[in-house]
């Protein structure tokens, strides 16, 4: 059969693959910490059909052979690590991390979490945790009687009693940065795991080792682009139009062999 | 018997052909640093004896058409488009240099700076290797330059500067794995008057009106040598019945 149908067919799967991931950076315009992620292209492998300079007889050359290309594929889907729009929101358990590295969490399995996602709450034993419930590391516990929550930049978590008036710390936001974010896993629930593309976790207090610091009272928003993701939706429907018309125009020549031979 | 039909057979399966280069063409259309290919068409004149009236269709491929693609805009400053000609060199499969037009880079887990497929990237000191680092600046002839990690403003490390290449597009062509080649096989210095631009991205040059039409029209010559091909049979037909005629 037409090769051509395979071909176009690895073109409505990339197009297809890109639409996916345009669907989920928009459904995720609004959750708190989002990375965003990208698809990436490549040609597929070519096939040599006649090969340039093989002898088309005794003493002459091909002059230019015939080399055909098999289609493309999806090589990664790469997550933009860059940072999104910070939000006040005045919410003493709000942070966000202004620059490199990740709010560590206890995960139900054991390992360790990574997330940008600051907006932070306090569990009913007093111990920080994130939306989810899982528990940040360091855990740092709040007391029942405390009245305000101070988070400062380099993360150190002073609270006030409400009775006494009496400051006192009550443990540091610790962050954990890795050489290459864009190889963390993301699972789902704004948490990455580490992968050996990512490499080892290296843990430091914020604004310290090229940590960014804690900002308290923000939140970083999601880093998608409204503007960009409807401009490649835009190109990419086009695109796999086109290339599902390649196959209706296949499949129409083939139908005029069986139809008219 | 005529030889008419072995004639509209060879064009059709040429267009076949043709029409398989333009659909990997158009299936990516969406691939960064892709660079289309050209189809040309041939005609084979069979000489003898005879006067030579049976032309066979072959179909080439002339070459690659290396003009750049258009740029998007991605503010990765891992991102690098090379503004006009020229190519990045990268290390293929066989550790040896090959070019290629794909500017998204990342920095693995040991610091080697590679393209999404994996080759990692050649600078004019040899493999782009990256230490940990706080801000990454690509400037407009390719060096790279950090801020280590942990460290102040004031503190601004020189890399390498990213091999850039470029070889007269005659002496390159497009090898199986996409990469771009040397025809010669002979080594490629570095340039200096590449100039790349950083946070875009080159996307694919394919022209995809260009491509949907050329398929569209080989589409409609193929039907047309389906019917010269009927029109051999009818006439195969009508010198079958003459003999039985007689």
């Amino acid at each position: 059969m037409h090769p051509s149908l395979w071909i176009s067919k690895t073109g409505l799967a990339a197009q297809d693959t890109k639409m996916n991931v345009i669907s989920n950076n928009l459904a995720n315009v609004g959750t708190t910490g989002f990375k965003k992620e990208r698809a990436v292209f490549n040609d597929l492998l070519y096939q040599i059909k006649r090969q340039p300079g093989a002898a088309s007889s005794q003493d002459t050359n091909l002059p230019s052979g015939l080399q055909q290309g098999t289609g493309v594929r999806t090589v990664a889907t790469q997550k933009m690590h860059s940072m999104g729009n910070l939000q006040i929101t005045e919410n003493p358990l709000d942070v966000a991390v202004n620059g490199r590295g990740f709010i560590q969490v206890a995960m139900p399995d054991g390992t360790t979490g990574y997330t940008r996602d600051g907006a932070l709450q306090v569990d009913e034993t007093g111990q920080i945790v994130t939306a989810t419930g899982y528990v940040v590391q360091p855990a740092v516990s709040i007391p029942a009687t405390a009245a305000t929550i101070t988070i400062a930049e380099d993360g150190v978590i002073t609270v006030v009693d409400g009775a006494t008036g009496l400051a006192s710390q009550a443990g540091q936001v610790q962050l954990a940065d890795f050489i290459n974010p864009a190889g963390l896993q993301a699972i789902g629930g704004n948490l990455f795991r580490e992968t050996t593309a990512s490499g080892a976790p290296t843990t430091s207090n914020p604004g310290l080792n090229g940590m960014g610091a804690v900002l308290q009272g923000t939140l970083e928003n999601s880093n998608v682009s409204v503007v960009e993701e409807l401009v490649d939706m835009i190109s990419t429907q086009r695109a796999y139009e086109m290339n599902s018309k390649v196959i209706s125009t296949v499949d129409q020549m083939l139908s005029t062999i069986s139809q008219n031979l | 018997m005529d030889k008419l039909l072995y004639v509209a057979m060879s064009a059709a399966s040429n267009m076949m052909t043709a029409q398989t280069t333009h659909s990997n063409n158009l299936a990516n259309v969406d691939t960064q640093g892709f660079k289309s290919d050209f189809v040309q068409a041939r005609s084979m004149p069979v000489f003898g004896d005879t006067y030579a009236s049976r032309v066979y269709a072959e179909t080439e491929r002339p070459g690659t058409d290396f003009e750049p693609g258009i740029l998007k805009q991605t503010d990765n400053p891992l991102d690098v488009a090379i503004k006009a000609d020229g190519f990045f060199t990268v290390v293929d499969d066989q550790g040896q240099e090959a070019f290629s037009r794909d500017g998204g880079f990342f920095v693995d887990v040991n610091g080697f700076m590679r393209t999404h497929s994996g080759q990692v990237v050649m600078g004019n000191a040899g493999p782009m290797i990256i230490p940990p680092y706080e801000t990454l600046e690509i400037a407009d002839d390719g060096s790279v330059s950090i801020r280590p990690l942990g460290q102040g403003t004031e503190t601004i490390a020189e890399i390498d500067r990213i091999k850039l290449v470029n070889p007269n597009t005659q002496d390159v062509e497009k090898s199986l794995d996409g990469l771009f080649r040397r025809k010669d096989g002979n080594y490629e210095p570095p340039s200096a008057e590449v100039e790349v631009q950083t946070g875009f991205l080159e996307g694919s040059n394919v022209n995809p009106v260009h491509s949907l039409l050329s398929i569209l029209s080989l589409s409609r010559q193929f039907e047309m040598t389906m019917k010269v091909m009927k029109e051999a049979e009818d006439m195969d037909r009508a010198s079958d019945a003459l003999i039985r005629a007689s």
